[in-house]
C-alpha cells in the first residue's frame, strides 16, 4: 500500500514538474487545474481506503449521486418524473449500497437491477403523462444503470473472496483505468494526427488509444503483485479494463455530443463533472468484477 | 431583515442549507462575464425556486458570502416559523413589500449598497415556471437609477426548477449551472425596463 502511495504522489509531483516547464498558455492552466484537482480525488480515495470496505462503499455512493446528478441533468424528463427521479436517488441508490456493503451477490447483481427495469416503466407509465414516454423511460434506466448499478461495481469487488479483506482489487482496477486515460490523453497531445472518431469525441486519437492502452497493460503486468494472479494475467486483465475504459469514455462522449455539452459539470476544475472522470469506469468495473471472480474460482 | 452579527445557529443552519443544496442541485459558479469582485453588486437573477438563494449564494467565493444580503418578499417570508427562521435567522435578507415598495424599505437596500454590501434581487418578484422570464417589476429600476455606479450583475440559474419547482416538497436532484453575465449599470447605458430582462 505505501508503495502505491508514493507511487501516486510522485506520479503527480512529476506531472506538476512537468508542467512547470510549459509555457503559459490554456493549456498548461488546464494542465495545472487537472493535476490539482488529482490531488483532491487521490486524497478521498486514500482515506477511503483506508476505512476499507465500509469506506470504498460511502465514497463510491456519492460519485453515484453526484454522476446521476449530472446524468439527470441531460436526460429527457417531464416535470410529472419527479418522484421517479426522487426515488431513484432516494430509495434505489442508498438500496444498491446498502447490498453492495452486505455483499449479496443476488440481491445487488440480479433482483435489486431487474426491478428497476420492471419498475421504473410501471412507474413512469402511472405519472398519466404520456409525452416522451420511451425517451423519458429508456434514459432514466441508462441513468441508473450506469450511474448507480455499474459504478457499484467498483465497491462490490471487496465482496470477492479474491480480494482477502485488502483494499488492492479495486484499487488495481481505478488506478489502470485513470492511467489508461491519463496515457491516451499524453500520447495523443504529443502524437496528435490521426482522429479516431471525430464526430463522437473531438480528443480521441488512433496515436492516444494504441500509446494508451499499450502502456496501461504493461503497467498492469508491472503490478501484477497487487493482484491474486500472474504477470501474464495480470496484464492481460489490464488491457481488458483499458480497452473497456475505452469504449464507456466514447458511449458517454456520444451522449455528450448527442446533447451539446462539452462536459458533465464544472465540479473537477480542469477535467469536468465527476462523470468526465468515471466515464471510463462504469464499462470497466462490471467487466473486471466478473473476470476477477471467474479466474479465482478456476 | 438582520443588522449586525448572526446567531451561531443562524450561521450553522445557513451553512448546512447552502450545503444540501449543493448535494441536490450542484450549480458550481460559472463567471462568463465578469470576475467575482468584493465591490458592492447588484446580482439580478431568474427566480423558479426556492433552491435559487442558497444557490447563488453558494455558487460565490465564501468570502463574499458574508457581505451579500437577498432581497426577499416581506408577506411571504414572514409567515410561518421556518420561513421567519430563515428569512431572519438563517440568511442576510432584506424583506420588503412586493408590489409598492416604501421609502423606508427602498432605504434599506440603498443603505446596504452604501456600506458596501451586495444584494441579490429577484426582479420578477416571485418564482415562475421556468420556461418563460416573468415581466420585470419596477423596483430594480428604481434601484438602478437610485444607485447609478453600482454595477448590476445578470445571474442566470439553469434547471433549478426540475429540482425544486414552486409547490413541490420533494426534491429531484439534477445539476444546476449559475453564470454571472456581463455587469451593466445605469450610469453607462440608458436602462430601460424593457431592455433589462433582453440582457439576462
Amino acid at each position: 500500500m505505501a508503495i502505491i502511495a508514493i507511487g501516486i504522489g510522485g506520479a503527480l509531483t512529476l506531472a506538476s514538474v512537468v508542467k512547470s516547464l510549459f509555457p503559459p498558455s490554456s493549456l498548461a492552466q488546464n494542465l495545472s487545474a487537472r493535476i490539482k484537482s488529482w490531488w483532491w480525488i487521490v486524497m478521498a480515495l486514500a482515506v477511503a481506503s483506508l476505512a476499507g470496505r465500509i469506506g470504498l462503499v460511502i465514497l463510491f455512493a456519492g460519485v453515484s449521486f453526484v454522476a446521476l446528478r449530472e446524468f439527470s441533468a441531460v436526460a429527457a424528463s417531464r416535470p410529472a418524473d419527479r418522484r421517479v427521479t426522487a426515488a431513484c436517488f432516494f430509495v434505489v441508490l442508498p438500496l444498491q449500497y446498502a447490498l453492495v456493503g452486505i455483499g449479496h451477490l443476488v440481491w445487488f447483481a440480479g433482483i435489486l437491477p431487474l426491478a428497476c427495469l420492471a419498475l421504473l416503466p410501471v412507474l413512469t407509465a402511472l405519472t398519466g403523462d404520456t409525452q416522451d414516454y420511451l425517451a423519458r423511460v429508456s434514459e432514466s434506466v441508462l441513468g441508473v444503470a450506469i450511474c448507480i448499478y455499474c459504478l457499484s461495481y467498483v465497491p462490490a469487488l471487496l465482496t470477492l473472496q479474491a480480494a482477502r479483506d485488502g483494499v488492492e482489487l479495486p484499487l488495481f482496477l481505478i488506478l489502470i483505468t485513470q492511467a489508461s486515460d491519463v496515457l491516451q490523453y499524453v500520447w495523443g497531445k504529443t502524437l496528435a494526427s490521426h482522429l479516431l472518431a471525430p464526430e463522437v469525441s473531438p480528443s480521441k486519437t488512433v496515436e492516444g488509444l494504441i500509446g494508451g492502452i499499450g502502456c496501461a497493460t504493461a503497467l498492469g503486468a508491472a503490478l501484477c503483485w497487487m493482484t491474486p494472479f500472474s504477470t501474464a494475467q495480470a496484464g492481460a486483465i489490464a488491457f481488458l479494463i483499458s480497452v473497456a475504459g475505452f469504449f464507456g469514455g466514447f458511449v458517454m462522449s456520444a451522449i455528450k455530443r448527442d446533447r451539446g455539452i462539452k462536459d458533465w459539470s464544472g465540479l473537477l476544475p480542469g477535467h469536468g463533472g465527476i462523470l468526465d472522470r468515471v466515464d471510463s469506469l462504469w464499462l470497466s468495473a462490471p467487466l473486471y468484477f466478473y473476470v476477477v471472480r471467474a479466474l479465482a474460482v478456476a | 431583515m438582520t443588522t449586525g452579527e448572526r446567531s451561531l445557529d443562524g450561521k450553522i443552519v445557513e451553512s448546512g442549507l447552502i450545503v444540501l443544496t449543493r448535494w441536490l442541485a450542484g450549480g458550481c459558479g460559472r463567471w462568463a462575464g465578469c470576475a467575482p469582485s468584493e465591490a458592492a453588486r447588484i446580482y439580478i437573477a431568474n427566480h423558479t425556486s426556492h433552491a435559487d438563494f442558497p444557490l447563488i449564494l453558494g455558487a460565490l467565493p465564501a468570502r463574499l458570502r458574508n457581505h451579500t444580503s437577498v432581497i426577499a418578499a416581506a408577506d411571504y417570508w414572514r409567515a410561518g416559523i421556518a420561513r421567519r427562521y430563515v428569512s431572519e435567522r438563517a440568511f442576510r435578507t432584506i424583506l420588503i413589500g412586493r408590489d409598492h415598495t416604501g421609502r423606508s424599505q427602498f432605504e434599506q437596500m440603498t443603505g446596504a449598497l452604501d456600506r458596501g454590501e451586495s444584494l441579490i434581487l429577484f426582479p420578477e418578484g416571485t418564482r415562475g415556471s421556468g420556461e418563460h422570464l416573468q415581466p420585470f417589476k419596477c423596483g430594480i429600476y428604481h434601484l438602478a437609477h437610485e444607485r447609478p455606479e453600482v454595477e448590476i450583475v445578470p445571474v442566470w440559474i439553469e434547471n433549478v426548477c426540475r429540482v425544486l419547482p414552486k409547490g413541490a416538497l420533494i426534491p429531484a436532484p439534477m445539476e444546476c449551472s449559475v453564470t454571472f453575465g456581463e455587469p451593466t449599470h445605469a450610469r453607462t447605458r440608458s436602462l430601460s425596463l424593457h431592455a433589462f430582462p433582453k440582457r439576462l
